[in-house]
């Protein structure tokens, strides 16, 4: 099957710096793809490269098997949710909804038709003769994406739309949209800088960092399996650890950190040999935390110490323990099932995890 | 209210009200009063429509009256058409320090005399002028050309003199239009054209009529630009006031056509807000 | 079209030369006003007969400079001493209007706002002729009734200071109350919170803040008093502003000296206006 889209070796360079720097991907027909990283990692760019507004170094960009390269923006088979939606405030809610049928030369019948199914579909019937300022956040980030699809386009760009809305409302919006890309089953290309967005909604996700593509695969694979020690920082909390490797068997490795601790953890098949600085992380929910340090007994990383801030956030609450011997904090989900309630600060506690949580990485200093 | 805050409102309110009342309010009504005096001897008046009368069975005030409305209205729409594609450079086709150098360079002839500016233009277009000489040196024309003294003189020059009012409200209304939605516009298959008319220019209609507005007003009540552009035969109305009043010393004919262009100039303003839906608040404030 | 939208390349040339066209038509007859301040002879008109400074310096018939010609310079006087009067005027009631505006609310306001605009859409030479009939109605019934002959109100400066203050107050006002608009109200509370008395609060922290908008509307005022024309002419007296006795002479023909007079006056305008907008930037 020929996918939806298709870059090969896309490349931007503004005078002298790359913003994107060699970059290829495809995404498959009716899936949900995401472009994550860090603002200024170039994520935009490709996005508006896609849309047409800007032209690629080089490279080539091909939606449904077809290079669009010399296709103006207006007649791509693409549209894009903008940032900040760009509705027109000019026109209301049928008139922007209708806008690109009406370029298209539709009869009016045909347009007032789809229009209203359109508005239907996204839950919204009646709203047609309101102005654009009259509807409120969510409202307008469905009409915005309704605009578009009237058009049936190919791919579908999302440049982070729901960046402007309140943390609520983001949330629900990332279900929303999510059920709205199975409805219209069209593929869509979203872009952000907010994990959590790419994580939720996306079939595929890539991370990109300074240009490039750190990684790219399912929200699970970023999330265990992280290829670099970008990717195993940006997305998801995590503690983190440098040092130098000194022992190595076969996948296992022995890390002796600055502050003295030496840690065991895994390198999954990366390239890691004795000597090495190398960079450790483990996720807060990775590690069990017990009032007896017989407990832990199968983990082969224990600390033990002291609590120094608990950090109540329902579900998600955490500790951040000191341990004995020094070293740094660290940050370790505390499980709700009520054998803790009664933990305070400055508590004895003790910490562990298995080395196969604790992914390393060639690292800086 | 509290006593101080009222004490407040009416010591702020007073220099307003002086203001508006001695020098508007009061000036104007009599100016009213006086174009219904009709002299009927020797320090007698009696009030009638007579100076109105005049006015209507004279044809060359007619004529002068219609000619000055319709050539404000042709000046401003040239204006228009000239402006739009510069404010619209100015606010969206460059950035940053070319933009802010190239809207400073569309207020300097502001900052310099009406006076200068006609007077420049006199240089250009007159028989001796530069224009004439340039024109004779490339072989175009055998002999001096006189471009001065006709209605296409003082077209060029009331044009000239109005720009700047309609760029100023066009760039700042053009600015304020996201690149986002003008992207948004050629995504959804528009060209050029079709969002010219469906988003630039409903956008800019602020612009549009504030800038209308001042530079329609600008030409109604010029006097200096016909006055020294136009020839014998291109009689501009501010210059019938002004003969009657300085020169003929004939205040009742003179307040008469003082008020009829003021009439004129209120009609086609709030005609003007009235078609575009817009207030003078939102326009001029 | 934007930056972002490919267009041809036809179209963007053409686009750019329309607009260097543009300022080509707006700087022309300026810098040749300017040129032939120049010009070594009795006109300013080609032909070229050279460079002089005569026409700034000179103190010789025919070549009287500006800086020798008395009636010039006294006009000059003249228009400064009305564009002082006229935008501090202005300056205060434009002060005062714009604290009404932004911080009381009474009946009837949006209708007074709306008729303080209106100065701004009345012809300037029927803002002229209607003080001008207004003033004599006054002075006439002075002295029919009391034998007062009271010169203030006959034509003159007094009547030109009053005729362009009634329409510069209103520009001066939209100046001043768009950056009052902007003005965060809390600082002001925020100063009574630790002290201040309600004059003080404004006198140390409002009026500062409006200070780079007073300096500004004082600007445009002056400018606007100093070039204004139409309401000028028809309340003048035998004292004429500038361009009034610029205009008187150039009807009589013009030599090169009203020529040097445009360039300083386009010298002293920019510095004006530059300086303005170095207040504005800092």
């Amino acid at each position: 099957m020929t996918p939806d889209l298709h870059c090969t070796d896309l490349t931007k360079r503004f005078d002298d710096t790359t913003a994107v720097d060699n970059v290829s991907f495809s995404v498959p027909p009716g899936s949900f793809f995401s472009i994550l990283g860090p603002s200024g990692c170039g994520k935009t760019t490709i996005m508006r490269m896609i849309a047409g507004f800007l032209e690629p170094t080089s490279g080539d960009i091909q939606i449904k098997g077809k290079s669009v390269l010399n296709v103006p923006p207006n007649k791509r088979p693409v549209n894009m949710v903008f940032q900040h939606l760009a509705l027109f405030p000019m026109m209301n809610i049928e008139a922007n909804i209708g806008y690109g049928l009406r370029r298209a030369g539709l009869p009016k019948e045909e347009i007032t038709r789809k229009v209203g199914e359109a508005l239907e579909r996204i839950g919204l019937p009646g709203i047609g003769h309101r102005k654009v300022d009259e509807l409120s956040g969510g409202q307008k980030q469905r009409v915005a994406i309704a605009r578009c699809m009237v058009l049936e386009p190919d791919v579908l760009l999302l440049d982070e739309p729901l960046g402007a809305l309140d943390l609520k409302l983001r949330e629900r919006m990332k279900v929303e949209l999510k059920s709205l890309q199975a409805a219209f089953d069209t593929t869509f290309v979203y872009i952000t800088h907010d994990q959590s967005e790419a994580l939720v909604m996306s079939d595929n996700i890539a991370v990109m960092n300074e240009g490039r593509f750190e990684q790219m695969g399912s929200a699970r694979d970023l999330y265990y399996r992280p290829d670099t020690a970008f990717v195993a920082g940006f997305v998801g909390d995590s503690n983190r650890w440098n040092g130098r490797v000194t022992k190595q068997n076969g996948d296992h490795v022995e890390v002796q950190t600055s502050s003295g601790l030496t840690l065991r953890g895994a390198t999954h098949q990366r390239a890691l040999s004795i000597g090495d600085q190398a960079d450790a992380f483990v996720r807060p929910e990775a590690i069990r935390i017990a009032h007896n340090a017989t407990e832990l007994a199968s983990f082969d990383n224990r600390i033990s110490g002291h609590v120094t801030s608990l950090l109540f956030n329902g579900a998600a609450s955490r500790v951040l323990v000191q341990g004995a011997e020094g070293g740094e904090e660290v940050e370790v989900n505390l499980p709700q099932s009520g054998e803790f309630a009664s933990l305070t600060k400055g508590a004895e506690v003790h910490i562990g995890w298995s080395s196969d949580q604790a992914n390393c990485f060639a690292g800086g200093v | 209210m509290r006593r101080d805050a009222k004490f407040g409102l009416a010591l702020l309110l007073t220099p307003l009200l002086l203001w508006l009342s001695l020098l508007i309010f009061i000036p104007h009504i009599d100016l009213f009063l006086v174009s219904l005096r009709e002299r009927v001897g020797v320090g007698k008046y009696d009030i009638s429509l007579a100076n109105y009368l005049t006015f209507i069975n004279e044809p060359l005030y007619m004529w002068t009256f219609l000619r000055t409305a319709v050539m404000s209205v042709v000046a401003t729409v040239i204006t228009l058409l000239i402006a739009f594609p510069v404010s619209y450079y100015i606010a969206k086709m460059v950035k940053g320090r070319t933009q802010s150098a190239l809207f400073l360079l569309c207020l300097v002839p502001f900052w310099v005399s009406e006076l200068v500016r006609t007077f420049g233009w006199m240089i250009l277009l007159r028989e001796t002028g530069i224009i004439s000489n340039l024109l004779q040196s490339v072989g175009l024309a055998s002999g001096p050309v006189e471009m001065l003294y006709n209605d296409a003189a003082i077209m060029v020059g009331l044009v000239y003199t109005s720009m700047l009012f309609m760029v100023v409200p066009l760039v700042t209304t053009l600015e304020s239009l996201a690149d986002e939605v003008v992207e948004a516009g050629y995504d959804l298959g528009g060209n050029g054209l079709s969002v010219l008319r469906e988003i630039i220019i409903p956008h800019a209609m602020p612009g549009i009529v504030s800038g209308c507005i001042v530079v329609f007003m600008l030409c109604l009540g010029n006097y200096l630009t016909p006055t020294m552009l136009g020839g014998k035969e291109s009689l501009w109305f501010t210059e019938l006031i002004y003969s009657q009043f300085i020169v003929r010393f004939n205040w009742e004919l003179g307040a008469a056509f003082g008020f009829l262009l003021l009439i004129l100039s209120s009609v086609i303003v709030w005609g003007m807000l009235r078609l575009t839906g817009q207030s003078l608040e939102k326009t001029m404030g | 079209m934007i930056p972002s939208i490919p267009q041809s390349k036809f179209l963007t040339v053409s686009y750019a030369a329309y607009v260097t066209l543009f300022f080509v038509f707006l700087a022309l007859p300026l810098i040749v006003v300017a040129g032939f301040a120049f010009n070594d002879s009795q006109f300013p008109s080609l032909p070229w007969e050279g460079f002089t400074w005569n026409w700034f310096f000179g103190s010789e018939r025919p070549m009287i400079g500006v800086f020798h010609e008395r009636s010039i310079l006294r006009a000059i006087g003249t228009s400064v001493f009305v564009a002082l009067c006229v935008s501090a005027l202005s300056i205060c009631v434009g002060l005062s209007n714009a604290f009404l505006f932004n911080r009381y609310k009474f009946r009837g306001q949006s209708i007074l706002y709306v008729l303080m605009l209106l100065p701004l859409v009345i012809p300037g030479i029927v803002l002229g002729i209607s003080i001008l009939v207004s003033t004599s109605r006054v002075a006439n019934g002075l002295w029919d009734g009391f034998g007062w002959d009271v010169e203030a109100l006959r034509p003159g400066l007094w009547l030109v200071v009053l005729g362009q203050f009634s329409f510069i107050t209103t520009i001066a006002t939209l100046v001043i109350g768009a950056r009052l608009q902007k003005f965060d109200r809390t600082l002001e509370e925020a100063a009574l919170n630790l002290g201040a008395s309600r004059m003080a609060a404004i006198g140390t922290i409002t009026l500062p803040y409006l200070a780079p908008a007073m300096i500004g509307a004082f600007v445009v005022a002056f400018l606007m008093s100093f070039e204004n024309f139409n309401t000028t002419l028809m309340l003048v007296g035998s004292d004429a502003p500038l361009t009034i006795a610029m205009f008187d002479r150039l009807k009589e023909g013009s030599t090169p000296l009203l020529n040097a007079v445009s360039l300083l006056l386009m010298v002293g305008s920019s510095c004006l206006a530059l300086l303005m907008i170095a207040f504005q930037k800092r």
